[in-house]
């Protein structure tokens, strides 16, 4: 069906039969003008919080005072960047980001869809719809109350998982306050948090699989392995290519509030990421060019490479985001 | 399928999986509640495994009425509540102005501009200076629910259920002499409140949870949301400070029962709202992934 009323000989359309286009700017404007005035402003507001800020990513090229402003601070080319790389935190953060990213996507990206697929399976109505539902419902906590949670049960003293660990031959130890914990930790939470609510959109695609597809199967003997190999996982490789996509274009953004929430001073070998080290220089330390600088870094790594793997994408499996 | 009745290897392993992932949500909140509730004498003991022992109320009796906890409790519900009107107000009209893709001017130009938003940002900094020097928002309760006031997924849900709306009804409504305001207002949101609900949902619970935002533009302790309070309890264990320690009586509250009542309360009410409104999430994410 045509939405496009411009077509129909209505009241908003002076010249009945002409659609409104590009040479009919005003009629255009007379007729949406409530219309541009709804979407004002949320025009506003990206140009403010979205589009101002880009443009002041050129404070990494400056040496910004607040005192001074934007228009009043030197300019000084590339020498925050050269600070950042001859300091000995650019290395241990740009290291610590990559491979938690990494881990990250290796560990928590198949989850939703093996929870997906086992969920699918399911043949009992009642049981399905209760796992899924209880599955959800981390994803509805805060950060603090998640990274707490975690600091409890595993708390030295009384957490009940180190009960568990005891009872088990092994010996408590604080996991907090050891580096070599810190991916595990915020590894493990992230599962446990989105598991279920990243299932959602896989379940979805299963839905949408065609059953005559698994009845034809069933009649030509393949088992039910078959039937996930040659059926199943196609269908849904589509949406597995997109979510990849999306995840891989933020692979130098971990999530600042989780690194920064598990953060202590005994674990910086490894928690020290990208994000918390623009707070700590940037929002804490004042030093605002050069926190700038580190961001602005990140930004363009991340917008390069989702260039880069959306286009291999495309090329390779014909799906991409754009 | 033929086979679905047969008890197989596998549909043992898939139900005890699935039985392990709901239990591992579970627990968790049935231990905090326990050992919240439970006596002094057998949280210092530890022997708190499935429920209560001891039974008693006096935590939550301290915690409620606890000054700083209570201003923090406060101070949530009121960026909750104003954040999600606004964001709920700017969102809607903005969705229904984008779903008229061949009637909104400008059309092509404010939807690049929204979506690329999404794949390139100017970072921590730049946004905190434009949010604190340029706009001077700064440890109010704007600094916290203006800078998060639209989210971009959330408007493209919203864009994409608007625009399944039947053009008929919108038609009739015009000829009725409706302007666009009056149609989304008379026509359209009276029919959308799925949509509503879910967004609502959406916003508040970001709202909620929210720890960065007023972590960075706030800086009076009067004016922390819980979940800045929160950490300060559970995490850095700054109890002493907020004198929760200490019940009434003098006999000393141990940490454990305090920082898990705490959790609790911060929790409840989307606990609270939890099962009335998981109906509609799901609903609003399959909208959203149909045109993402």
């Amino acid at each position: 069906m045509k939405q496009s009323i411009a077509k129909k000989p209505g009241k908003y359309t002076t010249i009945p039969g002409r659609k409104i286009g590009k040479n009919n700017l005003l009629l255009k404007l007379q007729d949406g003008k409530y219309l541009l005035l709804m979407v004002l402003p949320a025009v506003v507001f990206y140009i403010l919080f979205k589009y101002v800020p880009m443009w002041g990513v050129l404070i990494s090229f400056q040496r910004y005072s607040p005192f001074k402003g934007f228009w009043g601070s030197p300019w000084v080319g590339l020498q925050q960047f050269e600070i950042f790389f001859s300091s000995p935190f650019w290395w241990r953060s740009v290291r610590n980001t990559l491979l938690l990213s990494l881990y990250s996507t290796f560990w928590s990206f198949p989850a939703p869809i093996l929870f997906a697929l086992i969920l699918n399976d399911v043949k009992n109505y009642k049981f399905k719809k209760l796992a899924q539902t209880i599955s959800y419902m981390p994803h509805f906590l805060s950060t603090v109350v998640v990274v707490g949670l975690f600091y409890m049960f595993l708390s030295p003293n009384t957490g009940p998982v180190q009960k568990l660990i005891v009872a088990m031959g092994g010996t408590k130890s604080d996991l907090f306050a050891q580096a070599k914990y810190f991916r595990t930790l915020f590894i493990s939470s992230g599962i446990w948090q989105s598991t279920g609510w990243g299932a959602i959109i896989y379940l979805a695609a299963l839905t949408n699989i065609d059953p005559t597809l698994y009845e034809s199967a069933t009649i030509d003997g393949a088992n039910k392995f078959q039937q996930l190999i040659y059926i199943t996982i196609p269908s849904i490789i589509p949406t597995i290519v997109i979510m990849l996509l999306l995840r891989l274009g933020h692979i130098l953004g971990v999530g600042f509030e989780k690194a920064f929430l598990l953060q202590n001073d005994a674990n910086h070998d490894t928690s020290d990421v990208l994000e918390t080290l623009v707070y700590r220089t940037g929002i804490a330390g004042g030093n605002y060019s050069y926190g700038t600088a580190i961001g602005l870094m990140t930004s363009v790594v991340n917008l390069c490479l989702l260039f880069i793997f959306n286009g291999i994408s495309r090329k390779i499996s014909e799906t991409s985001l754009w | 399928m033929v086979t679905s009745k047969k008890i197989t290897v596998w549909s043992v392993i898939r139900t005890l999986f699935l039985i392990f992932i709901i239990v591992s949500i579970l627990y968790p909140f049935l231990y905090m509640i326990s050992i919240s509730l439970s006596s002094n004498h057998h949280v210092i003991k530890n022997d708190i495994t499935f429920y209560p022992k001891g039974l008693q109320f006096d935590v939550y009796k301290i915690i409620l009425s606890n000054n700083k906890l209570f201003i923090a409790y406060k101070n949530t519900i009121n960026y909750t509540v104003v954040g999600t009107a606004i964001s709920l107000f700017f969102t809607s009209i903005a969705a229904y102005a984008l779903s008229k893709k061949n009637r909104l001017p400008f059309y092509g130009f404010i939807n690049t501009l929204i979506v690329a938003s999404m794949f390139f940002s100017g970072g921590m900094i730049p946004a905190y200076l434009t949010v604190v020097n340029m706009l001077g928002l700064y440890d109010n309760i704007w600094a916290v629910v203006i800078p998060s006031c639209i989210g971009t997924s959330n408007l493209i849900i919203m864009r994409t259920f608007f625009s399944q709306f039947p053009a008929e009804i919108e038609e009739s409504g015009r000829i009725d002499g409706l302007n666009d305001i009056g149609v989304l207002w008379y026509l359209v949101l009276p029919t959308s409140t799925a949509i509503l609900a879910t967004m609502g949902l959406f916003y508040a619970v970001g709202q909620w949870n929210a720890f960065f935002t007023p972590l960075i533009y706030l800086k009076s302790q009067d004016k922390y949301p819980l979940q800045i309070i929160l950490r300060q309890i559970v995490l850095r264990g700054q109890m002493e400070e907020t004198a929760i320690l200490y019940s009434a009586g003098g006999n000393i509250i141990p940490e454990d029962s305090v920082k898990y009542a705490t959790i609790v309360v911060a929790i409840a009410p989307i606990i609270a709202v939890y099962p009335w409104l998981q109906k509609y999430f799901v609903k609003g994410v399959m909208i959203g992934s149909l045109k993402g």
